[in-house]
């Protein structure tokens, strides 16, 4: 599967990353520790953790510019291994959190720069393209320190599409942008999805990995879970739905204890109920129905939502320094 | 590992287009020559004919070579810390550049310029020299052994200036540490050839020879011990 020293090429179904029980430690201090996890081709794939959980540790790591204490990967279909340090990072490109240009040359020639150093053919095309990609190709001749901080942004993003990587880094792309730069950045990596490129997010913003990755893990320098969203809420919590009459029920137990799909119901305050669903669709109109008969006046019936977020504050705070399963 | 071509000239333009629009580190390039240009110029001028035969004792061009020693020394300090200061060296060590394609293009340059204001500096002092000293004071001021010496040694200073301030800056976290650290170890380069100058350190073939031998061994290891010390994992993870 893999490679050594960059001359096999990497077989279209192998996974651009494939990482297993990798650690890195600075001294005694662990960054992260037995992480194992692979992300398909095309996949846009979100990391997300608290700060100093590890996960610029493992971009790094993965991007050859740190090297782990023990375990394997490979990246782009190569083993990381020192010797296949600039093989990889032919194939990839990181986009860190902080943008890092030039700031008193222009976009042109920072682009021109970086383009030279992949020894990219055309340099003149793939600048115009890229900058066509972030919508920046007016601003070709200006200073990048005369740009704002989410042109700048752009830039950044510019710089990596340069050499067409087949997995693009991307550390906190939207750390520190206003709503309308984020949106921006968010279209950008949506446009990458389509593109079938490989997306390894890292991010803060929960709702942002909600929208944009496929799938996500989260981090906390173990591995604390992966999956899809919708997969992560399902396998922590139970789906509710929230049920509010404009006047209390006087035989609830009646009302809910017969319906199909509801596994349990508690009362929350005056007039409203939680009912635990094991399948809402069948629930949700049973219950409707049982309300109805019962005469009811009902307000409300609404599915309870659990966002990322939930899932996010109930792996990494309740469960903090506890291994994942 | 081939080293680039294009990799290496991609750091080199990189630099010199940063370096054009640096006005401080342009500035501070062309003020040092000049301090040292002032005791020769005076010289020139208030020398009268009778007392050029102390000259033919005395070696002001060599003097001089404290140019190449000092120029380059605050320019290469500030490469790689600048670099990390800025927050641009994590994005240019992702790219496929090679550290010894990085450091050979840094190196070059801070060794262009250098090479070029010192140049520029002792052709200026020489038609100074040419054309105001009097009849008798220019022989002793400009002498054809100290000439050569300047266009042999000019280079290999530079050099030996380049490695020392490229290892600082490579073990620096603050930029004005780099800076005044790599000045001051450069000193002894400077105060060798003022010994030299002044006659305290005879200057024949002999000495040339060794000084010459010595600077080209000294060139070569420092390229080795700016390329070991240049550790990319510490760069990127020690904080600033």
């Amino acid at each position: 599967m893999a490679s050594v020293g960059g001359s096999a090429r990497p077989r279209s179904d192998d996974p651009a990353l494939s990482v297993r029980s990798l650690t890195k430690r600075f001294g005694d201090r662990v960054a992260y520790q037995e992480v194992s996890f692979e992300v398909g081709r095309g996949e846009v794939f979100g990391f997300l953790g608290p700060n100093g959980a590890g996960k610029t540790t493992m971009v790094r790591t993965l991007g050859t510019l740190i090297a782990p204490s023990s375990g394997a990967a490979t990246v782009a279909g190569l083993d990381l291994t020192p010797a296949n340090g600039v093989a990889i990072r032919r194939r990839i490109a990181i986009m860190p959190e902080a943008p890092g240009l030039y700031l008193r040359l222009s976009v042109r020639d920072n682009l021109a720069c970086f383009a030279d150093l992949y020894e990219i053919p055309d340099p003149p095309d793939r600048i115009r393209q890229a900058l066509d990609t972030v919508g920046l190709a007016d601003r070709i001749d200006d200073a990048c320190g005369a740009l704002s901080k989410g042109l700048r942004q752009r830039v950044s993003l510019a710089r990596a599409l340069l050499s067409d990587p087949e997995v693009l880094f991307l550390d906190e792309p939207t750390s520190g942008l206003d709503p309308a730069a984020t949106k921006d950045v968010h279209s950008l990596i949506e446009d990458l999805r389509r593109r079938g490129v490989t997306v390894f997010l890292t991010t803060h913003r929960l709702e942002e990995a909600e929208q944009l990755c496929d799938r996500v893990a989260i981090l906390n320098t173990t591995l604390r879970t992966i999956g899809r969203p919708d997969e992560l809420r399902d396998r922590l919590f139970r789906r509710t739905l929230t049920v509010r009459t404009v006047t209390p029920l006087a035989r609830p137990a009646a009302v809910f204890g017969l319906v199909s799909g509801v596994t349990g119901w508690r009362v929350e305050g005056a007039g409203t109920y939680v009912l635990e669903a094991s399948d809402i669709t069948v629930a949700a109109p049973e219950a409707t129905r049982a309300l109805v008969a019962a005469g009811a006046d009902v307000l409300a019936l609404t599915e309870s939502h659990h966002s990322l977020e939930d899932v996010y504050l109930q792996l990494v705070e309740e469960n903090d320094g506890e291994p994942a399963e | 590992m081939r080293i680039s071509r294009r990799r290496v000239e991609a750091i080199l333009h990189k630099e010199l287009r940063d370096l054009r629009r640096s006005g401080n580190v342009v500035s501070a390039m062309v003020v040092l020559p000049l301090v040292f240009l002032i005791q020769p110029v005076i010289q020139v001028f208030t020398i009268p004919s009778s007392g050029s035969p102390a000259l033919h004792h005395e070696h002001t061009l060599i003097y001089m070579l404290a140019i190449p020693a000092l120029v380059p020394a605050a320019l290469a300090a500030y490469s790689i810390v600048g670099e990390r200061v800025q927050g641009t060296l994590e994005p240019l060590l992702s790219t496929p550049v090679q550290q010894n394609e990085l450091i050979l293009g840094k190196a070059l340059a801070v060794f262009l310029p250098s090479v070029a204001v010192a140049y520029a500096v002792f052709a200026f002092f020489i038609a100074i020299v040419e054309v105001f000293a009097a009849p008798g004071v220019a022989s002793g001021l400009v002498q054809a052994p100290d000439v050569v010496a300047q266009i042999v040694f000019t280079p290999l200073l530079v050099t030996w200036s380049i490695w020392v301030g490229m290892a600082i800056s490579a073990r620096s976290s603050d930029l004005r540490t780099a800076g005044q650290v790599s000045i001051l170890v450069s000193l002894p380069t400077v105060a060798v050839t003022s010994l030299i100058a002044f006659n305290v350190i005879p200057s024949n073939l002999r000495v040339a020879l060794a000084f010459g031998i010595g600077l080209v061994v000294l060139d070569r290891l420092g390229w080795r011990a700016a390329t070991l010390v240049f550790d990319r994992e510490r760069l990127i993870t020690t904080t600033k």
